[in-house]
């Protein structure tokens, strides 16, 4: 089994608060991996960091073995024809019907005639059950579905490497199902690799084959979906059964509530 | 004194990074603006909207114009006598000076706050970042064919300005007021020079025109990705167009001047 993706002994912050720290992982080719933690736990950064939108402050990033190239060069350009991401709402171009989104990769990066263009675009729209929306606005659409527009985009090029960034959030049910049993079979189907970010502990354990748990930009926990659900890691035990106060406290972290009412030597 | 001296440091310093950052964008849209000439239809389309976005207003604007120039040319040429000179008076001021300048000033107001407003919600929503990860350079699939447009599409709206400008002198001060209509063409074929006056007005509106459309780019390009951010940068863009605009005008005019 090879890797496609490898994060080494990453570092990352935005100026003095650090992000993510002594950060390694694997992403074999073929599987869908997920990664979960709370809000602000660094989850994001990660697949902005191998994208290359943003660049480590040490540490390196490999794609097939290669660095992700700096930002703006043309080898990052190459680098990144052969991904694919999800952005959290949608990210589609608001000026452009749902086909004119989906055709865009092919229109900038090929030359395919337009009847062929329009095949291509209708079965991508087609795999996401889209097909009959070709012609309407993304304003016309709800926010499932936009994000399943998003996902036909994503893979318009059949990229080697998807990134969902939160997929399940803000869905209802049926629209979370749907869109999780596709983020499987486009894996499957594609023979592509997917990382998933995710809160969502019930979904994103049904497809994952492998799970890192993040917590204040570390991985704190590892393994396959079964592994984590039995876990007694107190992070991991928290996250999976959604208890309200653990390692994670409930409070916002500074001054004790006794010292915020003046009732203790604290305060001046 | 220290803190004050520090403080005043910060600001240079603060004011000096802004600006090499503006000058790198700058540099970044120029040179992916290179890679346009294989596909004009993305600068045509652009020409075409960002004039319809401006070109009622600035029709609309040079006729007022126009025939404000023709009340008040008429006033102060009446005393001397010379009320034939209106045309020339009328033809003159907007060719040199208020065709370019007013142009500019309304093209910031209409169309420059829509490019800001536009870029600043791309980058919100995340479009720009969406952009890159297809492997498409922002700068040079959205910016740079803005870029380009705006500064041809300025002098046109300027020549569009200053016709509405005479059109409107015309009606005022030929028909309205009643100066003799041959004078009034004449003197005004006879008196402007096509490089002196038309030549340096087109200067004036294209420098105008690359100054405008850059500033209302980078604002939206670099506004905070948020409502407020949105919001702040588009006032910024009529401020910083509108003070660059007549800053513009005055040196070019300065070395213009014989």
């Amino acid at each position: 089994m090879t890797t496609l993706v490898e994060i080494q002994n990453l570092h990352f912050s935005y100026g003095d608060r650090p992000i993510l720290s002594e950060l390694t992982m694997v992403f074999p080719r073929n599987k869908v991996v997920a990664i979960m933690g709370g809000s602000g736990s660094g989850k994001t950064t990660i697949l902005r960091l191998i994208g290359g939108l943003i660049a480590p402050n040490s540490g390196q990033i490999r794609l097939e073995g290669h660095p992700i190239a700096t930002q703006r060069s043309a080898a990052l350009y190459q680098q990144r024809r052969k991904m694919g991401m999800l952005f959290q709402h949608g990210a589609l171009f608001t000026d452009l019907t749902v086909f004119e989104n989906v055709a865009f990769p092919l229109r900038e990066h090929t030359n395919l005639p337009e009847t062929l263009l329009h095949d291509l675009v209708m079965m991508k729209l087609e795999a996401v059950g889209l097909r009959n929306a070709a012609g309407l606005t993304p304003s016309e659409i709800s926010g499932g579905m936009a994000r399943r527009v998003a996902l036909a985009r994503a893979v318009a090029l059949d990229p080697q490497l998807i990134m969902y960034d939160e997929p399940f959030a803000g869905l209802d049910p049926i629209s979370m199902g749907v869109t999780a049993n596709l983020i499987r079979q486009l894996n499957d189907a594609l023979g592509s690799t997917s990382i998933l970010v995710s809160h969502d502990v019930h979904e994103s354990f049904a497809i994952a084959d492998y799970v890192y748990f993040l917590s204040q930009g570390r991985v704190v926990a590892e393994g396959t979906p079964a592994e984590m659900a039995i876990s007694d890691h107190p992070y991991v035990a928290q996250f999976v059964n959604a208890r309200a106060d653990g390692p994670v406290p409930f409070h916002y972290p500074g001054k004790t509530l006794a010292q915020d009412l003046g009732l203790s030597g604290g305060a001046q | 004194m220290t803190v004050f001296l520090t403080s005043l440091g910060a600001v240079v310093r603060t004011w000096l990074a802004e600006l090499g950052l503006a000058f790198r964008t700058l540099f970044a849209i120029m040179m992916s603006g290179l890679g346009l000439w294989r596909r004009p239809r993305l600068i045509t389309d652009q020409i075409h909207f960002i004039g319809n976005y401006s070109l009622v207003i600035i029709l609309v604007s040079g006729l007022f114009v126009g025939f404000v120039l023709g009340y008040q040319g008429y006033y102060t040429l009446n005393r001397y006598g010379s009320e034939q000179a209106l045309g020339l008076l009328v033809a003159l001021s907007l060719t040199r000076e208020l065709g370019p300048v007013v142009t500019a000033l309304l093209f910031a107001g209409r169309a420059g706050t829509s490019l800001t407003a536009e870029i600043g919600l791309m980058k919100a929503g995340e479009q720009l970042d969406a952009m890159e990860m297809m492997a498409v350079n922002p700068l040079q699939r959205v910016l740079a064919p803005r870029f380009i447009a705006g500064i041809i599409a300025m002098p046109i709206l300027a020549a569009l300005f200053t016709a509405m400008g005479v059109f409107g002198g015309y009606l005022v001060g030929v028909q309205l007021i009643g100066v003799d209509e041959g004078a009034f063409w004449s003197q005004m074929q006879g008196g402007v020079d096509v490089w002196e006056d038309i030549g340096n007005g087109v200067i004036k509106s294209i420098v105008f025109g690359f100054a405008a459309t850059f500033i209302a780019l980078y604002q939206g390009f670099q506004a905070k990705p948020t409502p407020e951010g949105v919001a702040r940068a588009t006032t910024r863009t009529v401020v910083l167009s509108s003070l660059i605009v007549l800053w513009l005008d005055f040196v070019l005019t300065a070395l213009m001047f014989k």
